[in-house]
């Protein structure tokens, strides 16, 4: 065997070894998305279920109730009666509903006469993105109540136009089916620079660093050495979390399976190369610690695209989550779970990943310099 | 005692503020998550890509085109002449939504059977599918309308009058930047006081200080306000530029907002000086910090509701100081509160605040090994 | 990388192993720029064990890493057996090896893990291993441990396992930073029989840095660092040799120890004043006759010749260099006279600490009477931070009882503590802070408010020549000057109780004079003095001390008293070093003889 191989298996077995007697890089790589996967797998979702919504009816009638009823069985609101639109606005301001409908005291003799009365719906909008799913809700179930109105009158149905919606890739607008694959870029963004920001901050702090650099070995070698294992731990925790992802919250995987472990490996390596790079900028454990915390959990969940949709930012932003891994790996994982191997989206974020990948390991391999100073 | 503590405070601050990258740390990434997250999150949509798949080429199916061009949320990409595109440019996310406009569109219309109109939407991410089938709707039910109206056509028998209270326009904006101002004034306490016993520990100056005649509660009070004051410090940087640059309405009263900003903070310190008094090395102190911070932005309701979440989960967010400050902060912004309505999230922080702080304090002595 | 053609060098530079040409290296701290080694030139021989003799500071670790090839110098040259280190640092590393403080080992990799390691990284043929590795391990005595953690050894065999990692593939020059820092005294000694064992049969060159001035004596030469600058090279006898007939005993009746030795530090004509057992060792200015050491406060001054030691020449270089600038504790205010409680001011019984199934402190007992200088001495790791720890309230003990000034601090109110000053190891201070905002702190975190507060920071100010610095921060400032400010915030309050966790680690030898003395004036006013130390010299400044080694207490007594115990027919004078190895031998062989 000739030396730098010799030096490399030396250095690997090393901190394969390290790696095993330190619970702490486990628990990072296996137990840390595991739990936050199923955490928020869990706890995050965007689809309005149980709406508490308020009903008021001011004067009961037969046409009143054929319009209330739909949402007493629906899966998407919980009913609350209130008597007067007064308290039923009253229970809004408190929050114990998040909007109610009011169907005023003429509103069935006003039908009758034909004049058009209006129902009200009140929301509250402070949480805009949930108003305007009850409201998207609620008017899909005016649009069913008119047209069966239209039906049982025997008039032609007053729609002039008929919208037939069609959800591709997600037929069932299930919110876990997309925010699943995006955690899991999210929380591989996570594992991945922890992992790495930590250890080369380590062997400075503990002087090993010095004893390694007197020998022969050359950085590339420490580096490579660093990278091979925490690399396999990485993939292992990816393992899980796909499995975690297909199995437990049965999200569709359309997908190549080799094209998903090319992608992890390539975003992989970006996620390690950032924090190889942190580690050997900091020098020390803290500052490496809280460089990873800023430069990597808040970005990849607001700006990857994981949760907020890239294309409506302003475009300054979206040319800042070009320098966030996260969103190209969003992007493919969303693609690959729910679309399939789909190689016009893919090439090019695969490309985008090769390219920090490299970025991130070059910039490693030159700001890590065999010597101190 | 109020000169010890005062010692204590006075003491915090110069070494947070005479460090000058604690100090860039305390001032820089805050404004810059700000600036950048506040243009970022929002569900907002906006210049949504789509492309046409007109197969009806009459007036009144351009017309409807017409309509979608001209709102701010669309923005038209393609022209599509054949079906076999559609697959292709949705599969590549160049376009989120097609819009197909059947060959019997005109005709239909004109002799009153209701005209189909397909409205194709990447599903990939189901909120902006939803969204975005949403905005569609409007646009396509109020042409319809407008059509009927100007034929004299009687139209449907019933309006729907949708109303949204507190934020009328649905401006999503309204509702995460006061999320971030929990978010961030979270972080940066968590950041201060979370570090600051286990870096002493390390220094050996904590031993220092217990050897003095302080007491644990001077310590701990002298521990937890420099996190308090900077945290709301930087909450009120935050409010100000939530309100003079992003132009959110600031309705609530201050007094309210601030009593929730306090027993946030106190809570959150409370937990940070818990986390670093477990810590025996400031690498430890870190990971908790991280650990809770992950978890509790999650699961605080500032981007998904908490309402959906599995029992146990929501069970869970009762432990998480953000969950109320999140509500406080919101309706301070954007409704008029009364501490009436706003007692059960004080309640719930000042207890968190009360016993996170007096479990710190317990394991300040504890802790000494 | 292929080998740079081979440049016809002269033999002489070739067959030296270090030569280093006006050798300057700076860094910058905060916003100074510090000079950390200013244009040192010298050589070494090959074959001879080469000592780097200077306090925290001098630059020793600075010259360790640039002839390592891990710094670059900013001016000058450094050739390692003719080789540049600067243009070729890989050349130069393939010929040396180097062990960093700490040792560099792995301490979640087993003794064996490690040397496979540094095999691998040395290049060593998997052939030759298991020759090496019984070599080394027989060597360093480690071949029952190969199995453990590197974490797990004590402090001399992972001395011995860094050394042994080193040496995997013998090297032509071997580079030593600190080996014998922290570790026992019996370590220690194996270490340097190790180094001379390398030196005698391998031909191995050997630089090794060291702190401990007694070290120099064995090497075979030194290389004298202080401040950046190369204050002396030679031979150690050389050092001695110039002090032949300046260095003597004194002893004066009717005078306390401490007395005469505060008197003849200030007194005309004399270099150099530290006890040593009941007298007190003299250095005279070149020139000067005993005789001619006259003071109206001495009624009969007695001089014995005392041999030279390598410290005398270190002070009197050190002196000579700067103007003679007496520390002069005049002003040290006295503890007011306490109402006496009791005459014991720190008593301890059956003392126990346990971490898990780890005994740290183990059964022991002792007690300190008011106004006493009262030492444990013992490695580190032998239990005395601990103890101190448990009597300042920080630690709960697993059993047994403690008493300082009549309070258990761990259960007593607040103001107790009022009564005692800490001093931490290392001299642990807001580095962020500058000197008067620590002075401040520490003033109200005693309670001190109003004209006293400014009183007593004016003092410290003043007392201890911080004025200059007080707008400093305190992490730039030089090792000798933050132990200066430790003292003043541990003084700050006016304790009755001192505790001092190895006040003097690090710090050149004129600062530990100047804080001796200062802590002799505190007893002299009845302070009541506990210090902890690994110098075994600094057991002849207390009145009485325990030894410790792995939590027990080996014996309890005055230096003399231990010293005495030891002495022997082939060790008439030993020195505290030698009686503290012959307790640590007495009671290993009394273990052994327990066990069977």
């Amino acid at each position: 065997m000739n030396a730098p191989l010799m030096r490399l298996r030396g250095l690997i077995r090393k901190e394969s070894l390290q790696i095993l007697r330190d619970p702490s890089s486990i628990a990072i790589a296996f137990i840390l998305p595991a739990v936050l996967l199923l955490l928020f797998g869990y706890g995050v979702s965007l689809d309005a279920r149980h709406v508490s919504l308020g009903l008021v009816v001011d004067e009961p009638s037969s046409t009143a109730a054929s319009f209330i009823s739909q949402f007493r069985h629906s899966p998407y609101f919980t009913p609350h009666d209130f008597a007067t639109e007064r308290s039923a606005e009253h229970a809004l301001a408190g929050g114990q509903i998040d909007g109610f409908i009011w169907l005023q005291g003429d509103f069935s003799r006003m039908l009758d006469a034909g004049r058009k009365p209006a129902i009200g719906l009140f929301v509250n909008g402070v949480d805009a993105n949930n108003a305007r799913l009850i409201e998207n809700y609620v008017q899909q179930s005016w649009v069913r109540w008119v047209a069966q109105q239209a039906a049982s009158t025997g008039i032609a149905d007053p729609q002039p136009i008929d919208i037939e919606p069609r959800i591709w890739f997600n037929p069932a607008v299930s919110s876990r089916d997309y925010l699943v694959p995006g955690l899991i870029a999210v929380i591989m963004t996570l594992t991945g620079a922890l992992l790495t920001a930590l250890v080369i901050a380590r062997e400075w702090e503990r002087g090993t660093m010095e004893a390694l650099m007197v020998t022969k070995v050359s950085m590339l070698e420490i580096l490579a050495a660093k990278i091979v294992p925490y690399f396999l731990l990485g993939m292992g925790g990816m393992v899980v979390s796909v499995l975690i992802a297909v199995f437990l919250f049965g999200v569709p995987l359309l997908g190549s399976l080799v094209v998903l472990g090319l992608a992890s490996s390539l975003f992989m390596l970006a996620s390690l190369g950032m924090g190889l790079l942190i580690s050997t900028i900091a020098k020390n454990q803290f500052v490496a610690g809280q460089i990873a915390i800023i430069t990597t959990f808040l970005p990849a969940f607001i700006l990857s695209g994981f949760i907020f949709d890239i294309s409506s930012m302003p475009a300054i932003v979206q040319w800042i989550t070009h320098i966030v891994a996260a969103r190209y790996f969003v992007a493919i994982l969303q693609t690959l779970f729910l679309a399939g191997t789909v190689w016009s989206v893919l090439l090019p974020n695969l490309l985008a990943l090769l390219a920090m990948a490299i970025v991130f390991l070059g910039a490693a391999r030159l700001t890590a310099r065999k010597r101190l100073d | 005692m109020l000169g010890r503590v005062l010692a204590l405070v006075v003491k915090e601050f110069l070494a947070i503020l005479r460090d000058g990258k604690s100090r860039a740390v305390l001032i820089g990434p805050p404004l810059i998550q700000l600036v950048v997250f506040g243009y970022a999150a929002s569900f907002d949509l906006n210049h949504v890509p789509f492309a046409v798949y007109n197969q009806d080429p009459s007036g009144y199916s351009r017309d409807l085109v017409a309509d979608f061009a001209g709102s701010p949320a669309f923005k038209q990409v393609a022209v599509l002449h054949s079906p076999a595109r559609i697959r292709d440019l949705i599969d590549s996310r160049r376009v989120e939504m097609v819009l197909d406009i059947d060959p019997r569109f005109s005709r239909d219309l004109l002799t009153n059977v209701p005209a189909p109109v397909q409205v194709i939407v990447d599903g990939r991410n189901s909120n902006t599918a939803l969204l975005i089938l949403g905005y569609a709707n409007d646009i396509i039910t109020s042409a319809g309308e407008n059509w009927a109206t100007s034929r004299g056509k009687s139209g449907p028998p019933a309006q729907l009058d949708p109303r949204a209270l507190f934020n009328p326009n649905l401006d999503s904006h309204w509702f995460i930047i006061p999320g971030i101002v929990a978010l961030l004034t979270q972080v940066i306490t968590l950041l201060v006081v979370g570090l600051s016993v286990a870096r002493e520990r390390e220094a050996g100056t904590f031993d220092q200080v217990l050897v003095t005649p302080l007491r644990p509660l001077d310590i701990l009070i002298g521990k937890s306000l420099p996190g308090l004051i900077i945290g709301l410090v930087e909450a009120t940087v935050i409010i100000v530029a939530a309100h003079f640059w992003f132009s959110v309405p600031l309705l609530g009263g201050l007094a309210q907002l601030y009593s929730g900003l306090i027993l946030f903070t106190a809570a959150v310190a409370g937990i940070g000086l818990m986390i670093s008094s477990l810590a025996a090395t400031q690498q430890q102190a870190l990971l908790g910090a991280f650990l809770f911070m992950v978890p509790s932005i999650i699961l605080s309701g500032f981007a998904t509701p908490i309402a959906n979440m599995p029992v146990v989960v929501q069970d869970l967010t009762l432990l998480n100081p953000m969950r109320y400050a999140l509500v406080v902060i919101r309706s301070c912004f954007l409704e008029h509160p009364t501490f009436s309505v706003l007692m059960p999230q004080y309640a719930a922080m000042a207890s968190l605040a009360l016993v996170s702080l007096a479990t710190a304090g317990w394991l300040f002595r504890k802790r000494a090994v | 990388m292929a080998l740079k053609s081979a440049v016809a060098r002269p033999v002489e530079t070739a067959a030296r192993p270090l030569i280093l040409n006006s050798v300057t290296r700076r860094f910058r701290v905060g916003k100074r720029i510090v000079t950390a080694l200013d244009s040192v030139s010298a050589e070494t021989t090959h074959g001879l064990v080469t000592g780097l003799i200077g306090p925290d500071g001098a630059g020793k670790t600075t010259l360790m890493r640039l002839v390592a090839g891990l710094l670059r110098a900013d001016e000058g040259t450094i050739q390692v057996f003719g080789a540049d280190v600067g243009s070729n640092p890989l050349a130069v590393q393939g010929m040396l090896s180097y062990m960093p403080q700490r040792f560099g080992l792995y301490e979640d990799l087993t003794v064996q893990e490690n040397l496979d390691l540094y095999a691998d990284l040395q290049g060593v043929p998997p052939a030759d291993r298991s020759a090496r590795y019984t070599e080394l391990l027989h060597m360093t005595g480690l071949k029952r441990f190969t199995a453990r953690m590197a974490g797990r050894l004590s402090g001399g065999m992972k001395q011995k396992l860094g050394l042994a990692c080193t040496l995997i593939r013998p090297p032509k020059l071997l580079l030593l930073d600190e080996p014998t820092v922290g570790v026992d005294p019996v370590s220690r000694r194996e270490l340097w029989q190790l180094v001379d064992h390398l030196v005698r049969h391998s031909g191995m060159s050997v630089l090794l840095s060291t702190a401990y001035l007694d070290e120099a004596e064995r090497c075979d030469a030194v290389l004298l660092l202080h401040e950046g600058l190369l204050i002396g090279a030679g031979q150690p006898s050389e050092f001695t040799r110039a002090m032949t007939g300046r260095s003597f005993l004194a002893h004066a009746a009717n005078v306390s120890k401490r007395s005469l030795q505060a008197a003849l530090v200030a007194t005309q004509g004399v270099t150099d004043a530290l006890i040593q057992g009941e007298a007190v060792r003299v250095v005279l200015e070149p020139g000067r006759a005993p005789s001619t050491i006259w003071s109206e406060r001495f009624d009969h001054l007695d001089f014995v010749p005392a041999t030279p030691r390598f410290e005398d020449r270190f002070v009197d270089l050190l002196r000579s260099g700067a103007p003679s600038q007496t520390p002069a504790p005049q002003t040290l205010s006295a503890a007011p006279s306490m109402a006496a409680r009791s005459d014991s001011a720190i008593e301890v019984v059956h003392l126990t600490k346990r971490f898990g199934t780890f005994t740290a402190v183990d059964n022991i007992t002792f007690t300190v009477q008011k106004g006493e200088i009262f030492g444990l001495l013992g490695a580190n790791g032998a239990g005395k931070s601990t103890t101190f720890r448990m009597l300042c309230g920080l630690l709960p003990a697993t059993s047994g009882r403690l008493r300082v000034d009549a309070y258990d601090l761990r259960h007593a109110a607040a103001t107790a503590r009022g009564r005692l000053g800490y001093m931490a190891q290392k001299f642990s201070l807001y580095g962020d802070l500058s000197v008067i905002q620590n002075l401040r702190f520490f003033a109200a975190a005693y309670g001190l408010r109003g004209v006293r507060r400014n009183e007593r920071i004016a003092w410290a100010l003043n007392e201890f020549e911080l004025f200059s610095l007080a707008d400093a921060t305190s992490r730039d400032l030089p090792l000798g000057f933050k132990q200066r400010m430790a003292l003043a915030c541990a003084l700050m309050h006016e304790p009755d109780v001192l505790f001092l966790d190895e006040p003097t680690s690090g710090v050149d030898p004129l600062a530990r004079r100047e804080f001796w003395l200062r802590i002799n004036a505190l007893a002299e006013r009845g302070v009541t003095v506990l210090v902890t130390t690994h110098f075994m010299d600094e057991a002849e400044y207390c009145d009485r001390l325990v030894v410790m080694a792995q939590g027990r207490i080996l014996a309890t007594g005055t230096s003399e008293d231990l010293k005495r115990a030891s002495r022997t027919a082939d060790l008439p004078d030993p020195t505290m070093e030698d009686a503290f190895i012959a307790l640590i031998e007495a009671d290993a062989a009394k273990q052994t003889g327990q066990e069977t």
